[in-house]
């Protein structure tokens, strides 16, 4: 029997929210090349070391992803929701995707899922945000204009220096909050984006995958994304709290 | 008063990611580090977009509570005894 708190959380096997292998975008990896690959053979066998493995090694980003469209208490139902979903769905994964990239499509379905039940909407406006108008990864006023006698384009104001050791300011608690700041400041598409993108490490096919989206927009975004979180970084080190 | 083809700072600023990510195209990528070479403040807007993007490599994780492991824990044990047919 299920645990009570789980409500009706062994659905069967065919459960329409985990999506068919063969319409998960994303990256084909062979099998043999999946660093889950041998996490799989053992989950099938009901191996409870193998399944923590896999918990321990996507859990933090599914909830990462996951928070970034539903509030945080809702996000661990998600991602718990998804684990169900993973083992209905494993003995029939044949590794047409890696096992990450199925993983976050049910992870994705039920955020989807999840977001109609609360009448919230959930953006996932990353195509949208990447063929809006570009706005410059600077403001204007930044540069010299481009009549300008000698040096058209080039530096009004230069970069604000960040002092001698920035590395180590970087790691600071304040700094990080302050970069998590810019990142849940920028709209939808950027956001998503750099979140798996530089926080999460994904490669550009996996994020295209997951996003539904083209690396040429991936990484118009990602401009976007980055130039304001170094642009927040650039007030914060300059002392202002902008 | 420089060339009107050269690469300007505003146009730099413009492509750094695709410097960053390779996919630049191999002239551009010639201006662009030519222009780098005699730029500081370009230079220092490279460094600075580099060290934001290490930053944000190191922010820390998100970690599921216990209660949620436990609960993932139970899922896997229910799962187990009555796996699908």
């Amino acid at each position: 029997m299920p645990a009570p708190h789980l409500g009706a959380a062994l659905r069967c096997p065919g459960d329409a929210d985990v999506p068919d292998e063969r319409e998960v975008r994303g990256p084909a990896v062979p099998l043999a090349a999946d660093p889950d690959a041998a996490l799989v053979v053992r989950l099938r066998d009901g191996d409870e070391a193998a399944f923590m493995s896999l918990v321990e090694r996507h859990a933090a980003a599914m909830l990462r992803v996951a928070s970034m469209y539903v509030p945080k208490a809702v996000a661990e139902e998600v991602v718990q929701d998804t684990w169900i979903g993973v083992l209905q769905g494993i003995a029939r994964f044949e590794g047409r995707s890696s096992l990450k990239t199925w993983i976050f499509s049910i992870l994705m379905n039920r955020v989807r899922t999840q977001g109609q039940r609360e009448r919230r909407s959930v953006p996932f406006s990353a195509l949208a945000d990447a063929t809006a108008d570009q706005e410059p990864a600077l403001p204007p006023d930044r540069f010299l204009s481009a009549d300008h006698p000698e040096w058209p384009h080039h530096w009004a104001r230069p970069p604000e220096s960040w002092g001698d050791s920035p590395e180590e300011r970087l790691l600071s608690a304040e700094v990080r909050s302050e970069i998590q700041r810019a990142i849940d400041a920028l709209p939808p598409g950027p956001r998503e984006v750099i979140t798996l993108t530089d926080v999460e490490g994904w490669s550009t096919d996996e994020v295209c995958g997951l996003l539904g989206i083209t690396p040429n927009n991936q990484r118009v975004l990602l401009h976007r994304a980055r130039s304001k979180v170094r642009q927040a970084l650039e007030g914060y080190f300059a002392g202002g709290v902008d | 008063m420089p060339p009107s083809n050269e690469m300007s700072c505003r146009d730099l600023v413009e492509l750094v990611t695709e410097y960053l990510e390779g996919t630049l195209p191999a002239a551009d990528r010639v201006q662009f580090e030519e222009h780098l070479a005699t730029c500081p403040p370009c230079e220092a807007y490279l460094q600075q977009m580099r060290q934001t993007i290490q930053a944000m490599g190191r922010l820390p994780r998100e970690t599921i509570s216990e209660d949620a492991m436990h609960g993932l824990l139970e899922i896997f044990r229910n799962w187990k005894r009555e796996p699908p047919a």
